[in-house]
């Protein structure tokens, strides 16, 4: 029972791909048929939600492998491709393929009439697939299998409107930053592999359970390596510095694509990774030092450079790198399983926001359209230079009136990223702060300092996000031709998933309690319960020896709302009163720095500086050269020798019979002398 | 004087090596055609001289065989001699000189 539901887990979305993908290539009349397209490839989901649901009520809180076949053996290397199920990997895929799901009905509304809807759908379920490998691989090579997966569907789905250069140059930098992590993720696998073997562990095939029995043989300094290889692989994909760049350029792909793939579920992949390993990864304190330093960093960059974004997308965006920093802060202080609380809330509310701006978006597509109908596009009274941009929150505002569910939804998420008390971001974002400050009451002074930093965050997000709802929904309607051109609510299947994830984004957060309110309530924190490895589940967690008082952790509770209370306010007063106004007031205030944040710390222009431009410049000025002399000579030269040589040889050929023939005596004489002489 | 083996035997290799030349150093077709001719038949005559010294029949038997086998030669040789005559309308060895690489 339990292995027929993991093969259909794993092979419906494959299944609904390989239709789709195969009908849409070889019959083009089947590209017109939406409904059906868009229902199977749904359903090839929306049916393995269904069976995780199932096996997540009937699982028994332990460890189960499923074997499917080998894969490769080789000596003593045999990988099979083998799929666990437990409290971790059951968590990961209701994420996946429930928010997948509801992002695939949202996407037959949004992408209606798009003339790749097929293909959409085909990458889309391919993308569900190689996620499920991903999440529910017992060995790292598979695993490794669905990493890879995901990236090439994530490459395929950002230039999915691959005809501007701009997408797919987004697509290729997705592509390329992801493989310099994936390069270091490969490196961890062959030091394992190699270091395993050498301690007599035989056979070992990167299976977790060998892995996890057998992590004692490593020397410390070896688990070290591994684990900072294991987390550059993961900067790459979860998007933390140094690999964060390509996650902002990601959206140009269309929105259901930000809020599944850059949102919800592919960039946590490496929070798994590093939750799933974590007994190995605790055995290394000094790289998790490092990696709650690099999440607290990223998250306060990113936050800062969101507060200056106008593209409501962008917004997001960074909006997304500053949450999964919080998670790597959360991972970097030994509490794996509140950084897979955050994964799941994060999922829910932003995956809502993306879904709330893309149907912005799609409705403000409505209104460039009747705009140019009517002949006011193109307009010269634009905030920015150009066309009328979509996704430009300056030509939005007061889309409250139009777009009430949107509006509603979209304000119940950006409530709980803030951390608006008793919203899902409130009870997993504080959790994370009291972690990394429990962690620094036990002696590790550091971790008050990503403390620290995870305050001022929070109080940059809940301002940058109340930033983004005032701006999109509040106030006057800023777009040319306002008074007679008004957008429209999206239709009931982008809106239905939107109420879902609201509901999710405001309830989420319940099965997360923080143990004061947990203990008062008489119940305890059931995520904390469900994948704790002292409770006998997968994760396991660096163990405080002294407790925070009682009275302290109220007062943090106490802290960590307030400060999102004020920021949400800040936010609402200022751009209640002046608007647009606000942005140019705290770039006077800010000065330098807002030229700073608003370059997003000039990153990119540093990287072009140090790596693209050298590569660029030597390979014009050194490889071409090389390439067109040298190597283009050698084989030029051969060729050239060859065919003179032959021009030479040819001569022989007379075509005159008499000559083959004198040849013939010739050789006759020769070997009969031979034969008489010698 | 009595005409030994040897006799027989130099007569056949200055017949052959008349053949040989014929075959390489004349331009008519027919005439390298005759030239074969003229090697078999100094080979059939070291046959004959050989069964004659030994007393055995077998070189008897090769000779019809190679007779036998150049009459054929002949009348497929000359058919090729006359479709090439026919098409190039010489048979001029040296202007025939389709294998040129």
């Amino acid at each position: 029972m339990e292995a027929t539901s993991v093969r259909l887990i794993l092979l419906l979305p494959l299944l609904g791909a390989a239709i789709n993908g195969m009908m849409g290539l070889f019959a083009p009349a089947y590209r017109k048929q939406e409904t059906i397209i868009g229902a199977i490839g749904t359903l090839a989901v929306a049916v393995p939600f269904v069976l995780t649901v199932l096996l997540f009520l009937g699982h028994d809180h332990g460890a189960h492998i499923v074997s499917t076949y080998t894969w490769m053996a080789a000596g003593d290397l045999s990988i099979s491709f083998d799929y666990r199920v437990d409290a971790l990997s059951l968590i990961m895929t209701l994420i996946v393929t429930g928010i997948g799901a509801l992002i695939h009905l949202y996407s037959m509304g949004y992408m209606h009439g798009d003339g790749g809807y097929w293909r959409f759908f085909a990458y889309l379920n391919l993308f569900i697939f190689a996620m499920l490998n991903l999440v529910l691989a017992e060995n790292l090579l598979v695993l490794f299998l669905g990493w890879e997966g995901v990236g090439l569907c994530s490459y395929l789905l950002i230039g999915y409107w691959y005809t501007d250069l701009k997408n797919s140059a987004a697509a290729n930098k997705a592509f390329i930053v992801n493989r310099i992590g994936d390069f270091a993720f490969l490196l961890a696998m062959f030091l394992l592999y190699q270091a395993m073997t050498t301690a007599g562990v035989a056979p070992f095939g990167l299976d977790f359970t060998t892995i996890f029995e057998n992590a004692d043989v490593l020397a410390s300094g070896t688990v070290a390596l591994i684990v900072l290889l294991l987390f550059i692989g993961a900067t790459g994909k979860s998007a933390q510095i140094p690999l964060f760049v390509w996650l902002p350029d990601a959206m140009a792909g269309p929105t259901p694509v930000s809020a599944l793939i850059h949102a919800a579920t592919m960039v946590t992949s490496g929070l798994y990774l590093l939750a799933r390993l974590s007994p190995v990864v605790l055995e290394a304190p000094g790289v998790m030092m490092l990696i709650a330093f690099v999440g607290a960093i990223t998250a306060i960059m990113a936050a800062t450079i969101a507060i200056t974004q106008n593209d409501i997308k962008k917004v997001l965006a960074y909006s997304t790198v500053s949450q999964l920093g919080y998670m790597f802060v959360a991972a970097g202080v030994g509490a794996f399983f509140v950084a897979i609380f955050h994964v799941l809330t994060h999922a829910f509310f932003k995956a809502c926001l993306f879904l709330g701006s893309g149907s912005v978006i799609h409705a403000m597509h409505h209104v460039e359209h009747d705009l140019e109908h009517k002949g006011v596009l193109p307009s010269s009274d634009l905030p920015y230079d150009g066309h009328f941009d979509a996704q430009d929150m300056r030509t939005m505002g007061g889309l409250k009136n139009h777009m009430p569910i949107t509006r509603w939804t979209f304000l119940i998420s950006t409530l709980a990223i803030a951390g608006i008390p008793f919203l899902a971001g409130f009870f997993s974002k504080d959790e994370i702060l009291f972690k990394a400050f429990e962690l620094g009451y036990n002696g590790a002074t550091w971790a008050f300092v990503v403390w620290g930093i995870g305050i001022v965050t929070a109080i940059l997000t809940a301002i940058y996000m109340m930033r983004c709802y005032m701006l999109t929904f509040e106030g006057r309607e800023r777009w040319p031709g306002a008074m007679d051109t008004k957008p429209h609510e999206s239709p009931w299947t982008m809106t239905v998933p939107l109420v879902v994830l609201a509901i999710g984004a405001a309830l989420t957060g319940y099965i997360g309690l923080p143990p004061l309110i947990a203990e008062v309530l008489g119940t305890e924190s059931w995520i904390h319960h469900y994948l704790g490895a002292e409770y006998g589940g997968p994760v396991a967690e660096f163990k405080a020896e002294h407790h925070v008082p009682h009275l302290t952790e109220g007062i943090l509770l106490g802290v960590g709302a307030l400060i999102a209370v004020v920021g949400v306010w800040l936010a609402w007063a200022n751009y209640r009163k002046s608007g647009l106004e606000t942005d140019n007031t705290i770039r006077r205030r800010l000065g330098a720095v807002y030229t700073l944040f608003a370059n997003k710390y000039f990153v990119d222009e540093a990287y072009d500086a140090t790596v693209v431009k050298p590569i660029t410049e030597g390979s014009r000025k050194g490889l071409a050269p090389f390439d067109q002399n040298v190597v283009d000579g050698t084989v030029n030269g051969l060729a050239k020798s060859v065919s003179g040589l032959s021009g030479w040889w040819r001569g022989m050929q007379t075509g005159i019979v008499q000559n083959y023939a004198l040849a013939l005596v010739l050789g006759v004489v020769v070997v009969v002398a031979l034969m008489i002489f010698v | 004087m009595e005409i030994t083996l040897n006799w027989y035997l130099s007569l056949s290799a200055v017949l052959f090596v008349i053949g040989v030349l014929g075959v390489l150093l004349r331009r008519n077709a027919i005439i390298i055609f005759l030239s074969i001719e003229l090697m078999l038949n100094a080979v059939n005559l070291t046959l004959v001289a050989f069964s004659q010294a030994f007393a055995d029949v077998d070189g008897l038997v090769l000779v019809f065989f190679v007779m036998s086998v150049a009459a054929a030669e002949a009348a497929v040789g000359l058919a090729i001699v006359i479709a090439l005559f026919r098409n190039k309308t010489t048979v001029n060895v040296n202007e025939i000189n389709l294998f040129r690489g």
